[in-house]
């Protein structure tokens, strides 16, 4: 999100404010007249509830990137991988978003479960409220393992530290994201406009997210 | 109106709420004793301390106390070595924070308290011949019972209301470190607002109801006082 707001403000003369916060608080925020301008969830079902709601239009939704699910450990030179993940010696506590919450600990349920391991697992699993906390928890060392955002993983911050694995997507529904254009200001359809610009393309790529009409 | 879950939560809300008070009355009267009655120069450090967690936000208690159960950290490299399991995500990690958390709030009446004797009922029942420990316990324990009231209940109030800290190192486990601040905040976040309103609206009756009878008995102590 630094990089876009970055390239944004490197073209166009508004300024970007980024309010961070779980997708379920800005929707009720939002539904109670947030004044916001743009909503970039990380699902689709709060902004497509705020359309039926009528307190945005249909016109102003787009799918703007799609997620993807990794399993990381702090821990240098794993082998991580399906293997790793089914032999459950290899590890104690997994982390995890909450399924109910987030939209990645729904895919991480879902991939618990098309391995078998859902009931194994359920006395070992911790969640945080979204998936920034389950990779703290597994970054601080508390969890051994985090299904984490792909995004997370490849963040510049570890400095490449830590090990990898990029959960199959067939493992687990899309992780669609939509955006919801919010106020008729200039500013806001300028900005909806340029996430559908190459150079974002490029940094949701590069960032580990995959584009919503290339993805399988 | 209440799901399993729910109940489950109100259980482990009440159950980490008696356990932290009576840790922290057991272990708050005598650091309360000690600093009401020290001349030590390191009180007023020592009260600070203490007095922290009236300052912090419960964020950067829980993100430290997070930190140090990981197998690195202090706590977690101690528990690893006696063979214990980690603290984190774990309901006696949850006492632990909450300990830390509520500290000012039992310590501070005791010690008031305790303050407020002087020192002319112990220095007569010393002339009668009492022991340090049944002068504690028949002179200074009767008189200091609005102190234990008002510790207790505030610090059992205090941590029925904890959410910064369990957010940041309980795990969200039911039955284990799900308490009800955090079910009523998934229920928000999950849109599921009549249950939250359930939720949040017996949370509100019961710190009123604790409120409530601590004033009033505040009140009716005063008024024995003075007739």
């Amino acid at each position: 999100m630094q990089r876009i707001e970055q390239a944004f403000e490197g073209t166009s003369e508004h300024e970007l404010r980024i309010i961070r916060g779980s997708s379920g608080k800005h929707y009720a925020q939002i539904r109670n007249g947030a004044p916001f301008d743009i909503f970039l969830s990380a699902d689709q079902l709060r902004p497509r509830r705020l359309v039926e709601e009528g307190v945005a239009k249909e016109s102003g939704l787009a799918t703007y990137a799609q997620g993807q699910l990794a399993l990381w450990s702090r821990q240098n030179d794993l082998q991580l991988g399906r293997e790793y993940l089914l032999n459950t010696d290899n590890y104690r506590v997994i982390a995890m978003a909450n399924p109910r919450l987030a939209p990645y600990g729904q895919a991480a349920r879902e991939v618990f479960s098309n391995l078998g391991l859902e009931s194994l697992l359920s006395e070992r699993l911790v969640m945080g409220e979204n998936i920034a906390q389950a990779f703290q928890f597994a970054f601080s060392g508390n969890a051994d393992l985090g299904l984490v955002a792909y995004s997370q993983a490849l963040s510049p911050n570890l400095r490449g530290q830590g090990s990898v694995w990029l959960v199959p997507s067939e493992l687990h529904q899309p992780i669609k994201q939509d955006m919801l254009i919010l106020s008729d200001s200039t500013a806001a359809l300028e900005f909806a406009s340029f996430m559908q610009d190459d150079v974002v393309r490029e940094i949701l790529l590069s960032s580990g997210y995959l584009l919503p009409e290339i993805a399988p | 109106m209440l799901s399993q879950p729910d109940i489950a939560a109100l259980l482990i809300t009440l159950k980490l709420a008696a356990t932290t008070t009576l840790i922290l009355l057991l272990l708050g009267t005598p650091l309360a004793w000690w600093l009401a009655t020290t001349r030590s120069k390191a009180r007023s450090a020592i009260e600070a301390v203490i007095a922290l967690p009236l300052v912090l936000p419960p964020t950067v208690l829980g993100f430290y106390l997070l930190l140090a159960f990981s197998p690195d950290g202090p706590i977690g490299a101690t528990t690893a070595a006696l063979g214990l399991p980690s603290m984190a995500f774990s309901f006696w990690g949850l006492v632990l924070g909450s300990a830390i958390y509520s500290l000012p709030f039992v310590v501070q009446p005791l010690q008031n308290s305790f303050a407020g004797l002087g020192r002319m009922p112990l220095e007569i029942a010393a002339t009668l011949g009492a022991g340090p420990i049944d002068r504690f316990i028949s002179v200074v324990l009767p008189l200091s019972k609005m102190g234990y009231l008002t510790a207790a209940v505030l610090g059992f109030a205090h941590t029925l209301g904890e959410f910064g800290v369990v957010l940041m190192i309980g795990g969200n486990i039911p039955g284990e470190t799900q308490v009800l601040s955090i079910a009523i905040y998934d229920h928000v976040e999950a849109l599921e607002y009549s249950q939250a309103h359930w939720l949040a609206a017996g949370l509100l009756l019961c710190s009123f109801l604790v409120l409530l009878i601590i004033y009033s008995a505040n009140r009716r102590f005063h008024l024995m006082k003075t007739t």
